[in-house]
């Protein structure tokens, strides 16, 4: 138990060290563009949480990340580095809008369910071809993943120019579907129960990121599959001798990683832009990798992870409206420090940090000591 | 047709430049044993260094040594985070890619307010074409002063840098003795270090020139074949790299033949647009545009051969003694 606490104890201060070090870093970067970085912090602490509206927006955000983070989290415990989730979040939400544009006419409960299995369904074909190609035919999936990111760009691209545009319309992007289709809204909510709140795009989807957060934590340590999958991660020759199917799991894995990518296209789609339209996903993938790495690959962990970045998100776009000089992309670079304190360097201040916890503990209870 | 067909060849070598470049830096690092997904951020960093210090001091080899500078860095970073700290080498790389997106475009919009662009360079700024002696005489001489006029000479002196990297990285690796302590730490550093050679110190040198080179190719994007950087500027060129290195086995000439392969992909794109092709009819855009991507993963996935990797690429090489 006592181990158990100073693992944990250990962890969060290693990540909160990281952490730091990488916003100190993105602070230096913002004072040497001649801003003030106090002025900066408060600024995007207040866009995140100083409104309503703010607040709304932040967790809408968030909400992609839960997804998209999830998606990278249960590819790596299988030891897969699944780079693809930008891509299979933009086929998912194609999936999505199919679905919606198609089946219109029918009651928003025979939509829902449909629109959730066809986002998982297109975002898992879009991480398991990778996989395949990775267990079968040994092509690294990091390169697949990101050429399948530009093929699918190139495809939305294709098919919202020629095929799916509203007839008659320059921008490249299909007609609004029916309100049957539409994932109805916080504020929508709030109001029905006689509270009014300020718009914004948040929706239903964050509580089903919850749902999905939780059924990863069950997957992954409490069924056969998931043990399957960690065993696969960890050692792969041991898995063999325990008669595992490696390449069935890598192929799993990936299809799993790309079915929660392609949530996001409920998050867009059904809830926000209640239309199939370019770049949506812009981004989105590529932080889910930060946020699973910072959350420790841990569904808990994610959700942490995914509200700091909600928060980076919301408070950089107000950063960049308050600001002449700082662009909105502020936060793509605050994602790269991050992944390299937190994810590459994160051995950087270990056996320090290492020393303290043990020295606190061992003053502290002096039973974990000697175990 | 003749003439056609010696333009989009004469194309194809100039937009190999930047692939051949990055895929050479590419063999350094990999035969050395670390991987190296993150020569896109080291192409990225590169063009925006060049084109500003190129703006800043209007010289074009100013730009290039800047690039190289910066390619540099970046490759330190991963050595210190892959190899002295023995952090995970994908993630590190991918944090160096996503860490020169944000950069670029953060320092681009805060210095020149352009939407992430650098200013236009003018001609002197840049590196520009040279013509090589007797071009214009012996285009007389049929076939090949045709081929001498349009292929070989009339390129800036980075194209003829990237070309003569190739049979200069193969003497390298496969016939000095930097080389063979090379390769020898990325198939079995054990051996290296129980020879007394120090496995991390041949790690670094590699990631030095790997820095050197990935600086390189990204100067060419922006002081060579454009005269200004735009963000997001090498748009998957730096993994195309690394895909053609893999599928030329980790040896420079087939991985100089993978680049041209992708180049004349990207080369015959303008080419093919809107031009009805027998049977087919006219092929959409967006299709040849994907030609490189999905020639890449059909690539990789094998179909032409199986690659097989230095044996110690993405293990830190930790002394089982201190």
């Amino acid at each position: 138990m006592n181990e158990k606490t100073e693992n944990l104890v250990l962890v969060v201060l290693i990540t909160t060290v990281n952490l730091l070090l990488a916003f100190i870093i993105s602070g230096l970067v913002i004072w040497s563009v001649g801003e003030d970085p106090w002025f900066a912090l408060k600024t995007m602490l207040y866009g995140a949480f100083g409104y309503d509206e703010g607040i709304g927006y932040t967790l809408y955000y968030t909400t992609n990340f839960i997804f998209t983070g999830l998606a990278f989290a249960v590819a790596f415990h299988c030891r897969l580095f699944n780079i693809g989730a930008e891509g299979q979040a933009y086929i998912g939400g194609l999936g999505v809008g199919l679905v919606c544009l198609w089946l219109e006419e029918l009651p928003f409960v025979v939509i829902l369910p449909a629109a959730i299995m066809a986002s998982a369904l297109f975002g898992a074909i879009w991480g398991a071809i990778p996989g395949y190609l990775q267990a079968k035919r040994g092509s690294h999936v990091v390169i697949t993943t990101i050429m399948f990111n530009f093929i699918a760009s190139v495809l939305m691209v294709y098919l919202l120019v020629n095929v799916l545009i509203k007839p008659g319309q320059m921008s490249p992007e299909t007609r609004e579907f029916g309100e049957n289709g539409w994932l109805p809204q916080m504020h929508e909510l709030f109001s029905w129960i006689g509270i009014q709140i300020t718009p914004t795009p948040l929706n239903l989807s964050l509580f089903w990121a919850f749902i999905c957060a939780f059924f990863v934590w069950r997957y992954i340590w409490h069924t056969r599959w998931g043990y399957e999958m960690r065993t696969v991660g960890a050692n792969e020759s041991a898995a063999v001798y325990a008669g595992i199917n490696v390449d069935r799991n890598i192929i799993i894995a990936m299809a799993l990683g790309g079915a929660l990518a392609g949530f996001v296209g409920i998050n867009e789609i059904m809830g926000f832009n209640h239309r199939i339209l370019l770049n949506f996903q812009f981004g989105y993938g590529f932080t889910g990798i930060v946020v699973s790495l910072i959350g420790r690959n841990h569904p808990f962990g994610i959700l942490l992870a995914s509200l700091l970045f909600g928060i980076l998100y919301q408070g950089g776009a107000e950063l960049a409206f308050e600001t002449q000089t700082i662009d909105r992309h502020m936060v793509v670079l605050i994602q790269g420090l991050v992944i390299l304190f937190a994810g590459a360097l994160e051995n950087l201040f270990r056996p320090q940090l290492q020393a303290l916890v043990r020295s606190l503990f061992k003053t502290s209870t002096p039973v974990a000591a000697s175990g | 047709m003749w003439s056609d067909l010696l333009l989009i060849l004469d194309a194809t070598l100039r937009m190999a430049v930047p692939l051949v470049l990055a895929a050479m830096g590419g063999v350094f690092a990999e035969r050395s044993g670390v991987i190296d997904f993150g020569l896109e951020g080291k192409m990225l960093g590169g063009a925006f260094v060049a084109a500003t210090v190129a703006h800043l001091t209007q010289s074009a080899w100013m730009g290039l040594l800047g690039a190289i500078i910066i390619g540099i860095t970046f490759s330190m970073m991963h050595a210190f985070a892959s190899v002295t700290k023995q952090g995970n080498q994908v993630v590190s790389c991918v944090a160096i890619n996503i860490f020169a997106m944000g950069l670029t475009t953060v320092l681009g919009q805060a210095w020149f307010q352009r939407g992430g662009k650098t200013p236009q360079l003018p001609p002197e700024a840049r590196f520009t074409t040279i013509e090589l002696p007797f071009a214009e005489e012996l285009r007389v001489v049929p076939v090949l002063g045709d081929i001498y006029y349009e292929l070989i000479s009339g390129h800036n002196i980075l194209v003829y840098i990237a070309y003569i990297m190739v049979p200069l990285t193969a003497w390298i690796v496969f016939r000095s003795r930097f080389g063979l302590r090379l390769r020898a730490t990325g198939e079995n550093p054990l051996a290296v270090d129980t020879a007394g050679i120090s496995v991390n110190a041949t790690r670094y040198k590699a990631l030095i020139i790997n820095g050197i080179l990935g600086g390189m190719s990204g100067a060419y994007l922006s002081t060579a074949q454009l005269a200004f950087f735009v963000k997001d500027m090498s748009a998957g060129k730096g993994y195309l790299a690394l895909a053609a290195m893999i599928f030329g086995k980790w040896r420079p000439f087939q991985a100089m033949l993978a680049c041209l392969l992708f180049a004349f992909a990207e080369a015959i794109q303008s080419r093919l647009q809107g031009v009805p092709l027998p049977i087919v009819g006219v092929v959409p855009v967006q299709l040849i545009q994907s030609i490189p991507y999905i020639l890449t993963v059909v690539l990789l996935a094998g179909f032409v051969g199986k690659a097989v990797a230095p044996k110690a690429i993405g293990e830190p090489f930790i002394k089982e003694h201190k």
